[in-house]
């Protein structure tokens, strides 16, 4: 098959980038996005051109290092998928494609399509732990944990931090990642201690990154490819409420953990 | 520890977190809505014939209003907080919204949100500007041709004979509509309600109550352009 790509090329984070048109011939329909983007990156190099800058690694679906906008919509048109994992058999001959990377201010684009996106290890780090005593592994039934709640907790953490929520969202928000990683603490019996100062500083740390808000239109669990749902949004804006008003100033010096 | 001390300080201050502006504007729009389904109640008695003092009812309805000043006024004094709690977070969160992505898409396609729920910036400034005209037109008379204090039928018939004011109040219902079909669900999400069971129906009833309030309201300027109230 026969491809026409416009992608989005910025040398460094401080250029201003620009749409450029390829087309590229005897694309297999068994290529996966990324192996067709290879055999264009072939010819660039053949031609002393720069290689298209995209991010990858497990290319199984799994990592959540690749990613970008294709005509439109975050990961391609397959729902549940990655890039990696999107097949060329997807498109139609002669189909036309616009590649942009993620856009949102809390990740600046370090080169063509790859963005920075260590906001969101920093959201992370904020308050996406726990805190446990240190010493022999404790018995792995020790703590009773309802079926329904592990179910949601893994599904939540399913996450692989990719980023296709931002991307996808018109306010650029990262509420589905912040939310699904407070759940998959916040739903488990070890995650309650800090279950709402975690709420509390993740959704600040957010705001701090320049992510915007969010307005509840679902576009982010559509693109998901792990699925993660908005129900965890709801969550994490409740854990949010409930720690933000109940806030107090810690009572004594020591004490914590 | 000193420096997430005081971010968690300062995002205890409900308000400071986008979360919290976006309770301010759930909290807000269910007064609005409660409202709109009251004002559409209350309307619908233009299509009561008259009693046996030829008064009409909605006449009644005006001065029994007009006359307990303390619901009067206490109904005014919420909905105008609500109104500004919701315009002012509105702004606030648009701000944030063209901060946080600052180059667009060359190609954006949604895939799952409604048309209603990515026109919410849209609908709700027109909004805002018809209930000015609206308090304009049926509360103040400034705008009206021939109003008359307490004559609510009468101020009814006349105004909605003109026919682009009837075309711009059945438009601003249009965008009601739309607006109360993705908020009235939105809000339950925004202070942190959500299950699988029970969010799909308050989905269904956010739209049932949107065309019904819409539908009930667009009923009387169209029934004044075709005769039915005279």
């Amino acid at each position: 098959m026969r491809l026409t790509l416009h992608i989005w090329r910025q040398k460094s984070p401080t250029d201003k980038g620009r749409m450029v048109p390829y087309t590229l011939d005897s694309v297999s329909g068994h290529m996966s996005f990324l192996e067709m983007l290879d055999v264009l990156n072939e010819q660039l190099i053949g031609k002393g051109e720069e290689p298209v800058a995209f991010d990858h690694d497990c290319r199984e679906g799994i990592c959540g290092s690749c990613g970008f906008v294709i005509n439109g919509v975050a990961h391609g048109p397959r729902r549940g998928t990655t890039v990696c994992q999107l097949h060329m058999r997807e498109f139609e001959d002669n189909a036309e494609l616009y590649l942009e990377p993620w856009r949102a201010a809390a990740f600046p684009v370090i080169k063509d399509l790859v963005v920075n996106r260590s906001a969101f290890d920093r959201i992370i780090a904020s308050g996406g732990y726990i805190s446990v005593p240190t010493g022999s592994a404790p018995d792995g039934n020790a703590i009773p944990v309802p079926k329904q709640d592990s179910d949601m907790a893994m599904a939540a953490a399913t996450c692989i931090g990719c980023g296709a929520c931002v991307a996808a969202c018109p306010n650029a928000s990262a509420s589905l990642f912040t939310s699904a990683k407070i759940s998959h603490l916040g739903l488990l019996p070890q995650g309650q201690p800090e279950r709402h100062s975690r709420a509390v500083r993740m959704v600040a740390q957010a705001k701090d990154e320049g992510f915007g808000n969010c307005t509840n239109i679902g576009e982010c669990e559509a693109v998901c490819p792990k699925g993660i749902q908005i129900e965890n949004i709801a969550r994490m804006n409740r854990d949010f409420i409930a720690g933000a008003a109940a806030y107090r100033e810690a009572q004594a010096e020591a004490g914590a953990g | 520890m000193s420096s997430s001390a005081s971010t968690l300080a300062r995002a205890a201050r409900l308000y400071e977190a986008p979360v919290g502006k976006k309770a301010v504007m759930a909290i807000s729009g269910v007064i609005l809505f409660g409202f709109v389904l009251g004002h559409m109640l209350g309307n619908l008695q233009i299509f009561l014939p008259p009693g046996i003092d030829g008064k009409f009812p909605i006449d009644a309805y005006g001065e029994a209003l007009r006359h307990n000043q303390p619901l009067l006024y206490g109904t005014r004094v919420v909905l105008l907080i609500a109104v500004i709690a919701h315009i002012i977070s509105a702004i606030q969160l648009a701000t944030l919204k063209i901060a946080a992505r600052p180059v667009a898409y060359a190609r954006y396609t949604p895939i799952a949100s409604s048309y209603a729920s990515r026109t919410m910036y849209w609908s709700g400034p027109i909004l805002a500007a018809f209930i000015v005209y609206h308090l304009l037109h049926f509360t103040t008379g400034t705008v009206h041709p021939s109003f008359r204090d307490l004559h609510v039928h009468d101020n009814v018939i006349a105004g909605f004979s003109v026919w682009y004011v009837s075309a711009f109040y059945i438009l601003a219902m249009v965008l009601l509509c739309l607006h109360l079909y993705h908020g009235i669900w939105s809000m339950t999400q925004s202070v942190g309600f959500s299950h699988p069971t029970y969010t799909p129906k308050i989905k269904l009833g956010a739209k049932a109550f949107a065309i019904v309030i819409a539908a009930g309201n667009i009923s009387i300027p169209l029934s004044v352009l075709f005769g039915v109230v005279k």
